[in-house]
């Protein structure tokens, strides 16, 4: 395993050029591009999350870690296949239907990146059929759904619902947040999962997916 | 300035207790001291409680009216509870809120145009969430134009800049205060009002980052804030800006206030 410290801290501190540079150092190293990945680049996002989880950092750090992340991932996605990198996990993620909030969608979709996962987002008001015909065609293994009004939540229960009917329901794990949502609500609607911000989104998926 | 004060919401734990257990003092004493501090409607809002939530609404609104002589903001995305909460409230409530997103328009225009009410127009759009200043001036133009051809008189209705978290973008406060000059001065009559928790999430600090929002927004134009008037630093922040502003005759609000005790440094 190589030393990634350089790159560590640069992510860490959102400095893109410092960490690109660094990035390609490792690359003319030869060093492996799934070791670059994990221990470099997800084990400081990993530290990342954490540390905003614990409320050590904050938002806009968070992003531009995460920012830095995929500036870094761009110069190494291209040797995925050659090398033989495996993907965490693929995760499909969306807002409900009836809601146009992308806010939270969206750290949850950076910091799931960031963590490895691979990540395929529907956007706002993506209606059930939409998620299904997603499911059908990418074959993820999370769906990862968000509402932020009490009106658009029962959407979520209409779209496992649609999941179900279409017999692919079994087939994923499906997770849900947003302010209204609680624990107890996943519950009720029989999602598999709860998360109450993007650092907690990440722990539950690598839960699910049972890596941790 | 007017004053709705945001505390009687069920997504807050201890006022979600109370409306489960029916506990009418608790919620009577929330709203109480809402008013005492300055609020000129009390936020009624059951969200939480999803296929219940009109229910609750009501009973917030009956239990609230029944006990002492407020007018009230009904507080919700859903048009029916809206509705069903208007029918019961006694006088003229605030309706938090409508907006041009289809599903919310369309049940509610006959419903806010059919009895005297305050209205807070979101500056929500049909398919996409604002991020400038310009798309917030269009939709609120658009709702506002909407809600005067229905009769309703301009002096009514709220524009709601629909505050966005600086965090995630650092525009978001100049996108809001720049649609808020712009509409208070394209529309004259108009008011405008907004909450003032979002801009500050995901960061430290917040109430800081509220209050000195407030003075700004103010500055702005901004005529109305969804806030917690019982937290004597907003209420001070508010008072003192007021002052700045030249809208306080001998400073004598101001003065007043740090007489008895609500002002503080």
């Amino acid at each position: 395993m190589s030393d990634f410290q350089a790159l560590s801290e640069a992510v860490h501190k959102g400095d893109i050029k410092t960490a690109v540079a660094e990035t390609q150092v490792a690359m003319d190293a030869n060093a492996n591009i799934q070791d670059i990945l994990d221990n470099g680049l997800i084990a400081t996002m990993d530290e990342v999350g954490d540390r905003f989880s614990k409320g050590i950092i904050f938002v806009p750090q968070m992003l531009r870690s995460a920012k830095t992340m995929q500036e870094c991932m761009k110069l190494i996605t291209p040797f995925f296949q050659k090398d033989g990198v495996t993907s965490k996990g693929k995760v499909l993620i969306g807002t409900v239907k009836g809601d146009l909030h992308d806010i939270g969608k969206n750290l949850v979709s950076m910091m799931m990146e960031g963590a490895g996962f691979t990540i395929t987002d529907l956007g706002v008001d993506v209606p059930p059929e939409k998620f299904v015909q997603k499911v059908q065609e990418i074959e993820p293994d999370i769906v990862a759904m968000s509402a932020l009004l009490s009106t658009t939540m029962p959407s979520m229960p209409l779209t496992i619902e649609a999941l179900r009917s279409a017999g692919v329901r079994d087939k994923v794990k499906i997770m849900i947040g947003g302010a209204p949502v609680t624990d107890k609500y996943a519950q009720e609607i029989k999602a598999d999962a709860y998360a109450s911000d993007a650092g907690s989104a990440v722990s539950r998926a690598k839960t699910l997916m049972g890596i941790s | 300035m007017i004053i709705v004060g945001e505390k009687i919401n069920t997504s807050r734990k201890s006022i979600r207790e109370a409306v489960e257990r029916q506990d009418a003092d608790f919620i009577i004493k929330v709203a109480q001291e809402q008013a005492e501090a300055g609020a000129n409607y009390i936020d009624v809002n059951a969200g939480t409680f999803v296929e219940q939530e009109t229910e609750r609404l009501c009973w917030l609104v009956e239990t609230i009216q029944g006990a002492l002589d407020l007018s009230l903001c009904l507080d919700s995305p859903d048009p029916n509870a809206l509705s069903e909460a208007m029918k019961i409230h006694k006088g003229e409530p605030m309706i938090n809120s409508i907006s041009m997103e289809t599903d919310r328009l369309g049940p509610l225009l006959p419903v806010v145009s059919s009895s005297p009410c305050q209205i807070i127009a979101l500056c929500m759009g049909q398919a996409a969430m604002p991020t400038t200043v310009e798309d917030r001036v269009e939709v609120g133009s658009e709702l506002i134009n909407t809600l005067t051809s229905q009769g309703i008189p301009i002096e009514n209705i709220h524009v709601d800049p629909l505050i966005q978290p600086i965090s995630v973008d650092t525009n978001m406060g100049l996108a809001a205060l720049g649609a808020i000059q712009k509409i208070m001065s394209g529309f004259p009559g108009v008011n405008t009002i907004c909450g003032l928790s979002n801009i500050s999430f995901g960061l430290p600090e917040r109430h800081l980052i509220n209050r000195n929002f407030l003075a700004l927004a103010m500055s702005y134009g901004l005529s109305g804030a969804i806030m917690d008037p019982t937290d004597k630093r907003i209420m001070s922040t508010l008072l003192s800006t007021d002052m700045l502003l030249g809208r306080d005759e001998y400073c004598e609000k101001f003065i007043d206030g740090y007489q008895d005790g609500r002002v503080v440094g």
